[in-house]
C-alpha cells in the first residue's frame, strides 16, 4: 500500500474546500491555493519516486480486498502524469496572482480550480472504471463552473456548447460501463482485464468497448467530434484556459492508454484500424482550423486538437517506440501549450485584447517576452533541439518502422503547417507595427478595450508571477529539449508497463486467488 | 419483466437522441434529460435484476445460499442519478442564462464564439 495516493488525492480536495469556505480577503485564498499546490506537487514527487523504478504502487481504500475495494493504483505513466498535473497547478496557482481577479476570486475561483485538480489526480490514479466515472465528473463539474465564472454573453454560448457535449459523452461512457458490468460483473479493471481475456463471448464486448472509446474520443477532441473544444477554451480567463488546455483534454487521452488496450485487448486490432486515419484527420484538420483564426487563444485551441492526433498515432502505432513517444508527447505537451496560453493571456493583458490583427510592435516593446514565445512556438513546432523535436521525431520513426507512412508523411505535414502558423502569430504579434488607434476596432471583445491604453501599469507582483511562471514553464521544456534522456528512459518503461500491463493486473489484485 | 425494460430502454434512447439533435435549446436540456434516465435504467437491466430475493446472508452461514438480486448497480445508479442531477440542475441554469443574455432559443443564433 502506498500512502503518498491519499495524501495525492486529498491535498487538493481539501484545499479546494477550504478555499470555498475561508472569507475572501486579502491574499487569502491564493496563498491558500499556492500552499495546497505545493503539497501536491510534493506528494507527486514522493509518488513519482516510489513508482519510478518500475514498481506498481497501489491502495485499498478502507483495506477491503481487491477486487471489492475502491483500488487506486499508480504505473510510471499515471505518476508521471499525476506530477506534470503538480507542476501545472503550482503555475496556475503563481499565475493567478497575475490574473487575480477580486470578483473571480469571490465567486469561488480557487476552490473550483482546486476541485478540479482532484479531479484530475483521481482519474489518473483509479483502477476502478466507475471511478473513473465519478472523477470525470468532478473535474467536469468544477470545468462547468470556472468556464462561466467571468459570466458574459461569450461565456454562456461556449459552456454551453462544452457543457452539451460532455454531458452526452459521460452519458455514454455510463452506458458503456453499465453494460460492460452486466456482462462482466465487475468494475476493476485489472479484474476486467482478467475477465474480459477469459469471455468465451469476446463479440459482445466490443459494444461496450465502442462506447467507452467513444466517449473517451469526445473528451480528448478527436475527429469527428471536437468541434464544442475551440468553441469553448478562449472564452475563459486566461488561468482557467491554460489550465484546461494543458490538462483536460489529457484527462480522455490518458483513459483511452489506459481503458482500452488493458480491457479490451483482444479487439486491438479492430482498434488499430480505426486510430490510424482517426489519429490523421485529427493532426491535419485541427491545424488547418488553426491556420484562418484572429484570436490568439482560439488559433492555440485548434492546435491542442492537431497535437492530441500525434498522441493518438502514438497509440494506434502500439510499438515500445510509439508508445514511449507518445508519453513523452503527452509530458511536453502539458508544458509547452499551458504555457503559450499563458504568454497569449499575459499578451491579451498587456492591451486588452487577444485579436490578432490588433496587436503588434511587442518585439521592440518587450525583447524578453518576444523570446519566450519564440522558444514554446518553435518547440510546439518540433525543432530541434527543443522538447517537441524529440517527441516528433520518436512517433514519426515509429511510424516509419512499424509500415504506416502515410501517417509519418501526415505528421511531417502537420509539423509544418504547425511551424507556418506559429510564425504567423509572431509575424502578428511581435514583428508588424502596431496598428493605429483603432477606430475601426469592433466592440466584440470585452469591455475594458477602450481601456486599454489608458489601463495603468500592472502593479509589480503580478508582472513577477506571469513572468516566473512562463520562464519557469520554458526552463522546463528547454530542459527536456537538452537533456531529453532520464525522460525517454522513463517513457520506455511506461511504454513497457503498457504494452505488458500483467504486472499492472498482479499488483492491483494483490493475492487474489 | 428484463424484455420490457430493454424496450423501454431503447425508447428513452431514441427520443433522447431525437431531441438532442432538435434546433430549441429546451428541447436539447429534455434530450439530455432523457439520455440520462435511459442510462440509468441500462445499468439496471443490463445487470439481470432478480425479483424477490435480497442479498442477505442467513445467520451462520458463510455465503449467499440461492442467487440473489446483485446490490451494486443499484449503488451505482444511485451516485449516477445523484451526479446527472447536480449536473443537470447547472444545465438548466446555464442554459436560461443563455436564453436571457441571447434572447434565443434557437441553436442557430449561438455563433458569438465560432469566429
Amino acid at each position: 500500500m502506498s500512502h503518498w495516493i491519499p495524501i495525492v488525492l486529498f491535498s487538493p480536495l481539501i484545499t479546494g474546500l477550504l478555499a470555498l469556505v475561508l472569507p475572501n480577503r486579502g491574499h487569502l485564498r491564493p496563498v491558500l491555493g499556492l500552499v495546497g499546490s505545493l503539497v501536491l506537487l510534493g506528494a507527486a514527487i514522493g509518488l513519482f519516486s516510489e513508482t519510478a523504478d518500475g514498481t506498481i504502487a497501489y491502495y485499498h481504500f478502507g483495506e477491503w480486498p481487491p477486487p471489492f475495494a475502491i483500488s487506486y493504483a499508480a504505473d510510471i505513466l499515471s505518476s508521471l502524469m499525476v506530477l506534470v498535473s503538480a507542476v501545472v497547478s503550482v503555475g496556475t496557482a503563481i499565475f493567478a496572482f497575475a490574473d487575480d481577479d477580486d470578483t473571480a476570486s469571490a465567486k469561488g475561483y480557487h476552490g473550483f480550480v482546486h476541485i478540479m485538480v482532484f479531479g484530475v489526480c483521481a482519474a489518473f490514479l483509479t483502477a476502478d472504471l466507475f471511478h473513473l466515472f465519478v472523477a470525470f465528473e468532478i473535474l467536469l463539474i468544477a470545468s462547468f463552473a470556472l468556464l462561466v465564472l467571468k459570466g458574459g454573453r461569450a461565456q454562456y454560448e461556449g459552456g454551453l456548447k462544452y457543457v452539451a457535449l460532455n454531458l452526452f459523452a459521460s452519458l455514454m461512457f455510463l452506458s458503456g460501463i453499465g453494460l460492460l458490468y452486466g456482462m462482466l460483473g465487475s468494475l476493476n479493471m485489472a479484474d476486467l482485464a482478467q475477465l474480459a481475456a477469459a469471455s468465451d463471448e469476446p463479440a459482445r464486448l466490443s459494444l461496450a468497448a465502442v462506447l467507452l472509446c467513444a466517449a473517451f474520443s469526445m473528451k480528448a477532441g478527436l475527429f469527428p467530434l471536437y468541434f464544442w473544444l475551440p468553441a469553448s477554451y478562449h472564452v475563459p480567463s486566461t488561468t482557467v484556459s491554460a489550465i484546461f488546455a494543458g490538462l483536460l483534454t489529457k484527462v480522455g487521452v490518458y483513459a483511452l492508454f489506459r481503458v482500452i488496450p488493458l480491457i479490451f485487448a483482444a479487439d486491438w486490432s479492430y482498434f488499430q484500424a480505426w486510430l490510424l486515419p482517426i489519429a490523421n484527420f485529427t493532426m491535419v484538420l485541427g491545424v488547418f482550423g488553426a491556420v484562418t483564426q484572429k484570436n490568439f487563444r482560439r488559433l492555440l485551441s485548434f492546435h491542442i486538437i492537431s497535437q492530441i492526433g500525434y498522441i493518438i498515432l502514438g497509440l494506434a502505432l502500439f510499438t515500445p517506440l510509439a508508445l514511449a513517444g507518445a508519453v513523452l508527447f503527452l509530458i511536453h505537451n502539458i508544458l509547452v501549450k499551458t504555457n503559450l496560453f499563458y504568454i497569449a493571456g499575459y499578451i491579451e493583458r498587456l492591451r486588452g485584447t487577444g485579436n490578432l490583427k490588433y496587436l503588434g510592435g511587442l518585439y521592440k516593446e518587450r525583447p524578453g517576452l518576444a523570446l519566450l514565445f519564440l522558444l514554446s512556438a518553435l518547440s510546439l513546432g518540433g525543432l530541434p533541439p527543443l522538447s517537441g523535436f524529440w517527441a516528433k521525431y520518436m512517433i514519426v520513426r515509429a511510424a516509419l518502422e512499424a509500415g504506416a507512412p502515410v501517417s509519418a508523411g501526415v505528421a511531417l505535414f502537420t509539423g509544418f503547417f504547425t511551424l507556418f502558423c506559429m510564425m504567423k502569430v509572431w509575424t502578428e504579434v511581435f514583428w508588424k507595427k502596431p496598428p493605429e488607434v483603432n477606430a475601426d476596432r469592433p466592440g466584440a471583445e470585452p469591455a475594458s478595450e477602450a481601456a486599454g491604453r489608458k489601463r495603468p501599469a500592472l502593479p509589480r507582483l503580478p508582472v513577477f508571477a506571469a513572468v516566473f511562471t512562463i520562464v519557469a514553464f520554458n526552463g522546463l521544456a528547454l530542459a527536456i529539449g537538452l537533456y531529453p534522456e532520464p525522460l525517454i528512459q522513463l517513457a520506455q518503461q511506461a511504454a513497457h508497463q503498457l504494452i505488458d500491463p500483467s504486472d499492472y493486473i498482479q499488483q492491483v489484485l494483490g493475492n487474489m486467488p | 419483466m428484463t424484455v420490457l425494460l430493454s424496450i423501454v430502454t431503447g425508447v428513452l434512447f431514441a427520443t433522447g437522441l431525437y431531441m438532442m439533435l432538435r434546433r430549441s435549446l429546451t428541447k436539447l436540456l429534455l434530450g439530455l434529460l432523457l439520455l440520462a434516465n435511459a442510462a440509468n435504467l441500462l445499468i439496471f437491466t443490463a445487470a439481470k435484476p432478480v425479483k424477490g430475493h435480497s442479498p442477505l446472508v442467513a445467520e451462520g452461514a458463510q455465503a449467499l445460499e440461492r442467487s440473489a438480486a446483485d446490490p451494486l448497480p443499484q449503488a451505482l445508479i444511485l451516485t449516477a442519478i445523484v451526479i446527472g442531477f447536480g449536473v443537470l440542475a447547472f444545465a438548466v441554469i446555464l442554459f436560461s442564462r443563455v436564453y436571457l443574455n441571447t434572447g434565443s432559443d434557437d441553436s442557430e443564433q449561438l455563433t458569438q464564439t465560432e469566429s
